[in-house]
């Protein structure tokens, strides 16, 4: 199995791992866009070696409120998936969702908007897992997803955590999505373990 | 204008009145201030994991409640303050997700909560006030003029410890 050295990954890995994120958040984005009948496009994704103290910068800051959907990922890759967006976003496509009888604006999420988000989530996380399975022939079990509307910071330290008993830097790949109005954009960020990386790269044949 | 000195995940720093020191969203790490009430002198980690001795990679000491605490007080100590006159005040630790399986991502925050407590036990650095646990993230700042804790969440009154 190939192994993979956190500071020297060369290009043809670079790439390989864009193309899964590409590949993985391009049926998500589908997924999403198929649910609430809208147009989203996805930025090129960013496939990026963090320090810890840098992670929340790349979804606008620790501060910033979110809506983390995270999945916790078993089988033949091990690690993380979170799905991730602002809360005004959270709200549009909810509100979409669930359609114009039960709009709403407020600031707190109710029960069923909150399970609507989780399946939203679900789904999504879905479309990219099992797009990412297709391509390597690898075994993706995942969690059920589990949500938590907080600071970036504080929900991102949940996998930095994990990648952080095996070394000082977080490998992510991470993929912008939105809307022409910019009224539906978060991202879709996936940790695989150091091991699973290896197993990514050795099931496409590098 | 003073200065507010920015402590990132995994990272830690000293600070002098009149000057402040933050770190923003703690989630399921804790961040340990240390303070010298006389000299006005604190120092803040942000730390993620209990127990250096249980990881192989433990190169970076702010990572960690047992290594970050020693580095901390080293570093405070190179600026003057008292090692003897150390006190303490704590936050963070919380557990982000609902996790249904009782593994050991669950209970990190705990995990983290209960070393830095047990090590600032062990060097008898007395914890006047801590903000702990429960399931969201915390911004914290703190004075070392007037010793004061700030802790900011979302959908919470702030508090000060």
């Amino acid at each position: 199995m190939s192994r993979i050295d956190l500071n020297k990954i060369d290009y043809m890995q670079y790439d390989v791992l864009r193309e899964i994120g590409n590949i993985g958040a391009g049926n998500a984005t589908t997924a999403l866009s198929q649910m609430i009948n809208t147009k989203i496009d996805m930025k090129v994704p960013n496939v990026e070696l963090l320090e810890f103290k840098n992670l929340p910068d790349i979804v606008g800051g620790a501060e910033k409120i979110v809506v983390g959907i995270l999945f916790t990922l078993q089988g033949s890759i091990d690690g993380m998936m979170m799905f991730m967006m602002d809360k005004p976003a959270s709200r549009h496509l909810v509100n979409q969702l669930l359609g114009d009888n039960l709009k709403s604006e407020a600031d707190k999420f109710n029960e069923m908007e909150l399970s609507a988000l989780n399946e939203i989530g679900n789904i999504i996380a879905g479309a990219y897992l099992s797009s990412l399975s297709g391509l390597t022939n690898l075994v993706i079990t995942s969690s059920v997803p589990y949500m938590a509307i907080d600071m970036a910071g504080a929900i991102l330290s949940v996998p930095a955590i994990e990648f952080s008993k095996i070394g000082d830097k977080a490998l992510l790949i991470e993929t912008e999505f939105g809307d022409d109005l910019k009224a539906v954009n978060g991202y879709f960020i996936l940790i695989p373990t150091l091991e699973s990386y290896g197993a990514i790269l050795s099931s496409l044949g590098l | 204008m003073n200065e507010m000195i920015k402590v990132g995940m995994a990272d830690l720093n000293v600070c002098v009145s009149p000057n402040a020191i933050t770190t923003l969203g703690l989630g399921s790490c804790v961040g340990i201030v240390l303070y010298d009430p006389g000299k006005k002198i604190a120092g803040l980690a942000h730390i993620m994991l209990p127990d250096s001795t249980k990881i192989m990679n433990n190169g970076n000491k702010a990572k960690f409640a047992d290594t970050g605490i020693e580095e901390l007080i080293k570093r405070m100590v190179e600026i003057g303050a008292d090692r003897r006159a150390l006190v303490s005040k704590i936050a963070g630790g919380a557990q982000m997700f609902a996790f249904s399986n009782n593994s050991d991502i669950m209970r990190i925050g705990e995990r983290n909560v209960e070393a830095t407590k047990k090590i600032l036990n062990e060097l008898r650095i007395p914890i006047l006030a801590e903000d702990t646990g429960s399931n969201y993230g915390r911004t914290i700042e703190f004075y070392p003029e007037t010793g004061q804790l700030l802790i900011r969440s979302v959908g919470n009154e702030r508090k000060i410890l």
